[in-house]
């Protein structure tokens, strides 16, 4: 009478799971950085092509080798190592040896991921991670040769070609009249475009906000962040520029030096910044802080990747004290 | 254009309601029933039947033990067989009685109507007591226990819950449509047992054919009507009163202690006929549903074994993977077809082997959905951790026995994680130590 019976399976519910994985959400994100890959091909010509592609494949191949030898599950297929291999490639000069990104990607994977447990488990960003080693132990190829992009002005301005934007104003001894020009239209227009020195993947802020755009709309990234970060970077530099501090203007300030691939990629980087909706506002803010104070009275011309590796050590912290109220409960019992 | 409520946080899965618009089919019961004595939050039923004995439909086969259980009554006429272990939903054998149909279905000589205009509140709650009644959605609480609030606890709000969010199940959708008005009697009666002063019957969007029906009646019968947004888990308790009242249950505590009672309307169906026809809970609308060649939605006799509503419904669509009784997100998967369906089966749902997901969990990626996907406002991907590491202590601060086992945080989990099971473990060892 009955059916025969089947060989069922058993396993606890749910039954049905959302078709997202942490693969499709990494393929999203290497999507949202294309328009600035492109771009930066467009500046920077076959080099740009050439350092992001040995960067991305020694990412791959460390984190394959590494677990090989370790018997772990391979989990190259899941995307990180490669977009990290692409993210560290975004944030380092066009004229470095090739031999650079290699040694940061294996840095980056090896010790700053991979040691620590492997993805979700480290605890600072790992192409920013990378990027501050290459640039603690050669300084000079990190930040001494940028390469002249397609525009053919370094610093987005004629009177500087030795200098990135940010870095131009420092080196004309502060004159007004740099000051002046980089904050005019011209100059502006070349730094939205990224048609400036820079990073590789970095200088475009208009191809940048394209992605992160993408980003927060396809729900991949919380635009808390993003919004903090910048929004905080403009307030302060309105005080500062109003107040006669900055000579240069807060627009100028958010297009320039990274902020747009430090707020939108590097920043919503969701393992390394709080998970709470409010950790993520009190993460931006305090991350926009900081850059404002590497930037105006730091050695450092640019502040954004120190100011969000500092801010990934406090995530713990932030997290701890932001924890969402349970339903129902009235008081904390803490 | 009327408003819609809903909750904070929750998921949207597909759908899958495919048997929205098959009307109700009387299935014949078979010719052994199969009814076991756990089919309710509590403890199992006494059987108070032997070999041999002879029973009619809703002839009681097992009396309430103690105070926390249900009776359970024959669904069949015909002869005892024995009372032996069975198959059973929960995975262990368990007591069941055995009968052997006759085909009569003559019903037991003491059924009669108890109605009347003037019938008392706890009329009402010792017929739900001794006809058997307990909570159709799914959590099968009796009902005579709920209506019966703790000393100087009171209810103003009775809320008829319809939303019915788990995907592809469309049981109470049907008998919502097929039986407005037994369902607001039902309604009316639980209304007056529990001396609440409105009565609301919430709806999910997505069964705006079933708002109609009730618009037409609202008037003659007195209730609201509440239009809920289409979101899982929009039909939990706790979610629907918030929705819709705006009342926050406390933590720890129960709906009772914010004034609103919520019942299924299959269950206020379910006591209709008991006090209108003095027929105890013997039958429940179950959706045939998934990887089936027709899928149907059928009315039961308990106690009828899967297997034979599967064949009536043309039998298995391709290979079966998994059989699941309940929706696919909080229901439970079967190891045999031979399980008798109880007053808690909504639904049969067939997986074929490839629509199964079996992802292999990988690492936390801490990308917050966990969180934002949470009705109860916890930390999904914390308690996972916490459950991993046999730290239950900290879960329980974190508000572990709050949650609701919807199984949202493990439906949107990227990394595949077994969130709620890894919950469950958590809740079931902080039980063990008494709290
Ligand atoms: S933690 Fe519990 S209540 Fe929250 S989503 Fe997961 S199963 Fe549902
Ligand atoms: S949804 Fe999964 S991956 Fe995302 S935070 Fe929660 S547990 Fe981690």
């Amino acid at each position: 009478m009955a059916i025969e019976t089947k060989l069922l399976t058993i396993t606890p519910a749910p039954h049905i799971k959302s078709k997202f994985s942490t693969t499709r959400m990494m393929s999203i994100v290497i999507i949202a950085l294309m328009p600035a890959f492109i771009g930066s091909i467009y500046f920077f010509g076959f080099r740009a092509l050439l350092i992001t592609l040995i960067s991305v494949a020694s990412a791959v191949f460390t984190e394959f080798v590494y677990q090989k030898l370790c018997r772990k599950k391979v989990t190259v297929t899941d995307g990180s190592a490669a977009l990290t291999g692409l993210l560290l490639a975004f944030i380092i000069s066009p004229s470095v040896p090739l031999w650079l990104p290699v040694v940061g990607s294996v840095f980056s994977i090896l010790i700053v991921k991979q040691l620590f447990g492997g993805v979700g488990f480290n605890f600072l960003n790992p192409a920013l991670a990378g990027r501050a080693f290459l640039m603690a132990s050669w300084p000079a190829f990190m930040t001494a040769e940028w390469m002249t992009p397609k525009s053919g002005t370094l610093s987005g301005i004629e009177s500087i070609t030795t200098a990135t934007p940010l870095g131009a104003l420092k080196l004309s001894g502060y004159s007004a009249n740099v000051a002046g020009s980089l904050n005019s239209m011209e100059s502006l227009k070349h730094l939205l475009l990224g048609n400036v020195g820079g990073s590789i993947g970095e200088t475009s802020a208009l191809l940048l906000l394209i992605g992160g755009i993408f980003l927060i709309i396809t729900g991949i990234i919380d635009w808390r962040i993003p919004l903090s970060y910048i929004g905080s970077v403009f307030a302060l530099y309105i005080v500062l520029f109003l107040t006669g501090v900055s000579q240069l203007t807060p627009i100028f300030h958010i297009l320039a030096g990274g902020l747009m691939i430090g707020a939108f990629f590097m920043a919503t980087d969701p393992v390394t910044s709080p998970i709470t909706k409010k950790g993520r506002w009190i993460f931006g803010v305090c991350a926009g802080l900081l850059t404002v104070l590497i930037r105006q009275w730091g050695g450092y011309p640019e502040g954004v990747s120190y100011s969000i590796l500092i801010m990934n050590m406090f995530v713990p912290l932030i997290e701890k004290y932001t924890l969402p109220k349970p339903f129902g409960r009235v008081r904390r019992t803490a | 254009m009327p408003k819609f409520f809903t909750f904070k946080g929750g998921i949207h899965p597909g759908e899958f309601k495919f048997t929205e618009r098959d009307a109700i089919e009387d299935f014949v019961a078979p010719d052994v029933v199969y009814i076991p004595l756990s089919q309710h939050f509590g403890k199992p039923a006494k059987p108070v039947v032997k070999k041999g004995d002879k029973v009619y439909v809703g002839s009681l086969v097992g009396e309430p033990d103690g105070g926390f259980s249900a009776s359970i009554h024959s669904s069949v006429s015909g002869t005892v067989k024995k009372v032996d272990k069975y198959h059973h939903f929960s995975g262990n054998m368990e007591q069941t009685v055995i009968i052997e149909n006759d085909g009569q279905m003559e019903k037991d000589p003491a059924i009669k109507s108890a109605y009347s205009d003037s019938i008392t509140p706890e009329k009402i709650i010792e017929i739900a007591r001794d006809y058997g009644i307990v909570g159709l959605g799914g959590a099968t609480f009796p009902a005579s226990i709920k209506m019966s609030p703790p000393q100087g606890k009171t209810f103003d709000t009775l809320i008829l819950n319809g939303a019915e969010c788990e995907p592809y199940l469309t049981s109470d959708h049907r008998l919502m449509i097929e039986f407005p008005e037994e369902i607001i009697l039902g309604a009316l009666l639980i209304k007056k047992a529990i001396n609440a002063n409105k009565l609301i019957i919430a709806i999910e969007e997505n069964k705006m054919d079933a708002v109609s029906v009730y618009e037409k009646i609202k008037d003659k019968y007195k209730f609201d009507i509440a239009i809920l947004k289409t979101k899982y888990p929009q039909g939990g308790e706790k979610q629907i009163i918030k929705a819709i009242l705006d009342r926050e249950v406390p933590e720890g505590g129960l709906p009772v202690d914010i004034h609103t009672y919520v019942q299924n309307v299959g269950t206020a169906y379910a006591l209709w006929d008991a006090v209108y026809n003095g027929m105890p809970l013997v039958k429940r609308i179950v959706s045939i549903t998934g990887s089936v060649k027709n899928r149907k939605n059928l009315k039961v006799a308990i106690g009828t074994p899967i297997s034979a509503l599967i064949e009536h419904c043309g039998g298995y669509m391709g290979e079966a993977g998994k059989l699941i009784t309940g929706g696919p997100m909080m229901g439970i998967a079967l190891y045999t077809d031979e399980i008798p369906v109880t007053k808690g089966t909504s639904g049969v749902l067939i997986q074929r082997k490839e629509e199964m997901s079996l992802d292999e969990p990988t690492n936390c990626i801490r990308c917050g959905r966990c969180i934002s996907s949470c009705p109860m406002d916890l930390m999904p991907n914390l308690l996972g951790d916490f459950s991993e590491f046999y730290k239950f202590e900290e879960s329980k601060e974190l508000g572990v026995l709050n949650c609701i086992e919807c199984g949202s945080c493990s439906y949107v989990c990227p990394a595949k994680r077994h969130l709620v099971q890894l919950i469950k473990v958590t809740k079931a060892e902080l039980k063990k130590k008494g709290r």
